[in-house]
């Protein structure tokens, strides 16, 4: 197997061929690099990258190749993973490269340390290939309120990738990387995995470090990795896991085991819980049709499956758009033009310091970006905190209670990822509303802190498009996902007669993207 | 609640610092009362004796020691600057007129 | 800027009754801020005390420093407050280019330390309660310098800079209630409230407490309501009042002010003021409006602080002896008479008395050295005296060589000025300047052969008896010895000499 046929493979299958030198890390690299200079750019290209870190994702390569070869404890103490590149979104920052939350507001800023993640990455040796495209400021589920363009999903390159982190979960889909980091705030990391048909994980909030990702809103937000399988994503979040002292809210006491869960893969005995209130009315029908699948095959596999009620969750897309934009108007506040980024003058009138923090802020953040730092604006305002803020902090509590209910009756809970397939670029870019629906099924567990996991279930009858299976744990029981998720994976894999992925469509070549 | 209008969302965009010419102000209106609308039921979920959660997983007392870290270079802190001058960062007058 | 009527204070008094109201913040002196690991250090080149979190870049979070915590628990105790047993942090919400993220991290709802009271010593004695509201952690703003415009203010300015070094520095605020029935004595107990905070921390050793660098800076509330009137009456809150002195003056400016204005008829308005240490008055800030809509919320990147008994016992433990008490215990062991001792206090030199009794001088070597030579050196250079340069180690040393006889009170004063160009210790000055009283009698009877030769007729008038003439001779050996002989020594041998009866 060539270097151009083995970025189809999986992270660990990449990580074996590198650790029995049948292939080099910098020869896996540059075929990455030719597939992201083939599938990314132009008018019709997949747009997942917003900067390619060629030069040294290539020098980190040849020194995991170099240490290889000088064998001895060089090579002993290489990570597992050491030489497997790796995609990061915009949202985390990284030295020596451009970090712009896809937002024209940070356009050209450069930071001056790692976030947390960062420097695990590179502790383990993994080049890292580029920063990937995102909703502005993570604000998004279809990657199209980019600064930089909208990401294509490669299914169909008419049809979004999910979001925020469309660029992530398209460049693993679109074979351009094994692995990406993605942020989930409201399911940016497992809706995106769900319409691309790979598998992404929000870990328990608190089991990797947010330090250094550009906060949306805090208290919900997560980085977990997006990969092709359930294994790899395992792997990363081991890479990027544990305790961080630079973030308050970080776990001492994370989930550990993931890949052996992974491994494992054992639901004998197990108790599953569909959540009645989370597929059904306003699901898909190719959606309800592979989750049903789904549910049958772990029951074959020896789960017991039940049905359990959340009767709060009704409440939480609305308690999640009152406490996300709340804490995202204080989030964005910083941007002003005083310290980093863009500054720009006011069209008319005196300059005075006031005057051009708001024309830097209405030319610098999009659309998206201010509905939502209005809308949290007032939810936090003088008479209305109480009825909007306090009541969604409320909301969360019995958000965390149905989850209590139920895991005390189950031991994971499974929905679908997302209602529906990818939709249409542009389809519902006008109707908010529309948009923020899409995260009815992956907001729950950001609200309660919970892991989640979506994996591809199948295609959708009607549109032939991924549908993604969510798995939702109690928190601190990552492990459990992956354990789960990994039986669902080969069952799902011996049904389709292999990956999911594997059916999507070849991607043409476009016009090469520049290194930018 | 009262349907968000028009004057509110120039107050808010006041407090917000963002500039919003006068079809923005009524184009985010119309948007924000349909938003508002859909998230208004919160308001009614809980009763008084639910406490509110802002943390998802409760911790207490994260605490580091009165150590001293590592600190940016002045030139490294300003490196990003949109404007500096004599080491400090360089803003505009904060009054209008002298 | 137009300049405002005023009353004059006594028919401001005669009329109304004054309400006050502090908001004093405390920088503490962690080595440490608030929030990140950058240093707290006060005076270094702008902007090299920062890295990404103070200087709030995109991505970073917060970590709260215990000492701070602990810092602010020791205050709240000394100031009698309960400790609350959960706490929270919250933030306030505001864009100013001196705050990095567009809100300060503080504490709302839940202050760590609450319901207090201290009791406030006027001059005269008489002993004033005023009640502590709250004292709540946050973090101090960076520095802004305008520029332009002709005198450095903020008006006029063509633009400003910011430098971060102070952004993140630990505070500590704390408020009182409203101060009822001062009367008269408002502007003194004013003063006297921020000098028993100063007192306070310093003490403790949890701040540095120099008004001068803002170490402690107060907020005055002040309103006017006739007498008999329950409810209070706007108030303004005048800012910037950054020494003792001045926050005397500005808030007997601020009564007079208030009286005028309520005269005429016409309704104070709520609004901050500036003291102008130049003009000695206020002039108007900004109004209270809407836009003060601080949108405070539970800070999501800071965890509740929980507090054991266990651990507040702990801090109480530590408490060293409340001031007034220590003022009392001083005050008899030294055996100073109040003037005495009120004069140390206001000197600021209680401190350097304490610790130079303890090394060993007496009280009142102590007090004539401190509050006489050094004091006047200070005040030559500019400097508090404490900052001089002189430690109590000096002075006890020097006063031990006085004692021993190697120097007399006038050689004394050359040391110390020794001491302070950096010439070494008292005893290598005495050493390098050659200073050691000369007692060698054989060096001072060639003087004084010398000074007898020079001047025959005065040594005859002694020999015939006019033993008082025997001072210009005394005088001669002095300047031939260059002020280094003991001179009831000379004049004994001066008399030896002529064998003359003293
Ligand atoms: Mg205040
Ligand atoms: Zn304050």
């Amino acid at each position: 197997m060539n270097a151009h046929e083995l970025i189809r493979s999986s992270a660990a299958v990449m990580a074996a061929k590198l650790a029995s030198g049948e292939i080099t890390s910098v020869e896996l690299v540059q075929a990455h690099l030719d597939r992201i200079a083939a599938v990314d750019g132009g008018d019709r290209g997949v747009n997942a990258f917003l900067h390619v870190n060629t030069e040294e994702a290539l020098a980190v390569a040849a020194d995991v190749d170099a240490r290889r070869a000088r064998g001895g404890s060089d090579a002993r103490e290489l990570h597992e993973l050491a030489g497997v590149p790796i995609a990061v979104k915009d949202l985390i920052v990284t030295i020596g490269q451009p970090t712009t939350a896809g937002s024209k507001i940070l356009e050209g800023w450069m930071s001056p340390y790692d976030a947390t993640v960062v420097k695990k990455l590179r502790a383990a040796r993994m080049p890292i290939l580029g920063k990937t495209n995102l909703d502005e400021f993570a604000m998004g589920s279809s990657t199209e309120h980019s600064a930089y363009g909208p990401t294509r999903n490669p299914w169909d390159l008419d049809r979004i990738p999910g979001g925020s982190g469309g660029g992530s979960a398209a460049a693993v889909a679109a074979f351009e990387a094994p692995l990406a980091l993605g942020t989930d705030t409201g399911g940016s990391i497992r809706q995106p995995g769900a319409v691309t048909g790979t598998v992404g994980v929000k870990p328990t909030y608190g089991a990797v470090s947010r330090y250094g990702a550009i906060a949306m809103a805090s208290s919900l937000d997560q980085i977990g990795p997006v990969s092709r399988t359930v294994l790899d994503s395992a792997l990363l979040q081991e890479v990027i896991g544990g305790h961080d002292p630079q973030d308050s809210t970080s776990l001492t006491d994370p989930s550990t085991g993931l890949a052996d869960a992974a491994r494992l893969g054992n639901v004998k005995g197990m108790k599953i819980g569909i959540i009645k209130e989370l597929h059904g009315e306003g699901y898909q029908a190719g959606v309800e049709n592979r989750f049903n699948e789904s549910l049958e095959l772990l029951r074959g596999a020896g789960a017991e499956i039940v049905e359990v009620s959340c009767p709060n969750f009704g409440y939480a897309l609305g308690a999640y758009y009152l406490i996300m934009p709340s804490e995202a108007s204080s989030n964005l506040a910083k941007f002003d033009g005083v310290r980093f980024g863009m500054r720009k003058l006011p069209a008319e009138g005196p300059p005075t310091i006031e005057r051009v923090m708001a024309a830097t802020r209405a030319a610098g953040f999009g659309d998206e970006v201010k509905r939502r730092i209005i809308l949290g604006t007032y939810a936090l305002s003088a008479g209305y905190y109480d009825a909007y803020y306090g009541s969604a902090q409320k909301v969360r509590t019995l958000i965390q209670r149905d989850f209590a209910a139920a895991f005390a009756q189950v031991d994971v809970l499974i929905s679908p990822t997302s209602p529906t397939t990818a939709f249409k670029l542009g389809e519902k870019l006008n109707d908010p509303l529309a948009m923020y629906l899409n995260d009815v099924a992956t907001i729950p567990a950001n609200l309660a802190g919970v892991p989640g996991l979506t994996l591809p279930g199948g295609l959708a009858d009607e549109d032939g498009l991924p549908v993604g299976i969510q798995l939702l744990a109690p928190a601190r029981e990552d492990a459990r996902l992956y354990r789960v998720g990994a039986v669902l994976e080969s069952l799902l894999e011996a049904q389709w007669g292999g990956p999911i992925l594997d059916q999507a469509p070849a991607l043409a070549q476009t016009a090469a993207k520049e290194a930018k | 609640m009262a349907a968000i209008n028009r004057e509110q969302v120039a107050h808010l965009a006041t407090l917000a610092h963002i500039e919003m010419s006068d079809d923005e102000l009524d184009r985010m209106a119309t948007e924000l009362a349909v938003i508002v609308d859909s998230v208004k039921s919160v308001s009614e979920a809980a009763g008084d004796d639910v406490p509110a959660t802002s943390h998802p997983i409760p911790l207490t007392n994260v605490m580091r020691d009165d150590v001293v870290g590592h600190v940016l270079t002045a030139e490294e802190a300003l490196s990003g600057a949109p404007d500096a001058q004599d080491g400090r960062f360089k803003v505009p007058a904060i009054l209008e007129e002298s | 800027m137009s300049v405002d009527t005023i009353l004059s204070f006594e028919e401001a008094m005669e009329k109304y009754d004054p309400v006050l109201g502090f908001e004093v913040h405390v920088e503490l002196n962690t080595k440490s801020k608030m929030f990140s690991s950058a240093p707290n250090v006060f005076g270094d080149e702008p902007n090299t005390n920062v890295n990404e979190v103070c200087l709030g870049l995109p991505g970073v979070l917060p970590v709260l420093n215990k000492k701070a915590v602990e810092s602010s628990i020791l205050i709240g105790l000394a100031l009698n407050c309960k400790i609350a047993e959960h706490c929270t942090f919250a933030r306030k919400q505001y864009f100013y280019p001196d705050t990095p993220k567009n809100f300060q991290t503080s504490q709302y709802e839940d202050p760590i330390c609450y319901d207090g009271w201290i009791d406030i010593e006027l001059a005269d004695g008489t002993v004033f309660r005023v009640e502590i509201e709250r004292a709540h952690m946050e973090e101090d703003a960076g520095k802004l310098t305008h520029m332009g415009g002709s005198t450095g203010r903020i008006q006029g300015a063509d633009f400003s800079l910011v430098d971060y070094n102070r952004s993140g520095v630990p505070l500590v605020e704390i408020v009182t209630k409203p101060i009822e029935g001062a009367g008269s004595r408002a502007p003194e107990l004013a003063k006297a409230y921020v000098a028993a905070i100063r007192e306070i921390v310093k003490n403790l050793g949890v701040s540095d407490a120099r008004m001068e660098r803002g170490n402690v800076r107060c907020d005055a509330n002040v309103s006017l309501r006739p007498y008999g009137q329950e409810k209070f009456g706007t108030r303004t809150e005048t800012k910037n009042v950054n020494s003792l002195r001045a926050v005397e003056n500005a808030v007997k400016f601020e009564i007079q002010r208030h009286g005028a204005v309520l005269d005429s008829g016409v309704k104070i308005i709520q609004e901050t003021r500036h003291w102008h240490e130049d003009t000695k008055s206020t002039t108007s800030g900004r109004p209270k409006s809407d836009a003060d809509d601080y949108r405070y919320f539970p800070e999501p990147d800071l965890v509740p602080i929980v507090t054991t008994a266990l651990w507040v016992e702990q801090l109480r433990s530590r408490l060293p002896e409340p001031p007034a008490a220590r003022r009392k215990r001083l005050q008899a062991d030294w055996g100073y008479t109040d003037m005495e001792f009120r004069d140390v206090v206001n000197a600021g030199l209680m401190d350097e008395i304490e610790e130079t009794v303890t090394a060993g001088a007496s009280a009142a070597a102590a007090r004539k050295w401190w509050m006489g030579e050094i004091a006047r050196r200070a005040k030559l250079a500019d400097v508090d005296p404490a900052a001089l340069g002189v430690s109590p180690a000096v002075v006890v040393e020097i006063e031990k060589l006085i004692a021993s006889g190697a120097i007399n009170d006038k050689l004394a004063r050359q040391v110390l000025d020794g001491v302070l160009d950096g010439e070494g210790t008292p005893a290598e000055v005495v050493e390098k300047r050659g200073l050691a009283v000369v007692s060698d009698d054989g060096a001072l009877q060639s003087a004084i052969d010398e000074a007898l030769a020079a001047q025959p007729d005065v040594a005859d008038k002694i020999r015939g008896g006019k033993v008082q003439a025997v001072g210009a001779i005394v005088g001669g050996v002095m300047k031939v010895t260059r002020g280094q002989a003991d001179p009831g020594r000379v004049r004994e041998l001066i008399l030896a000499t002529l064998g003359v009866e003293g």
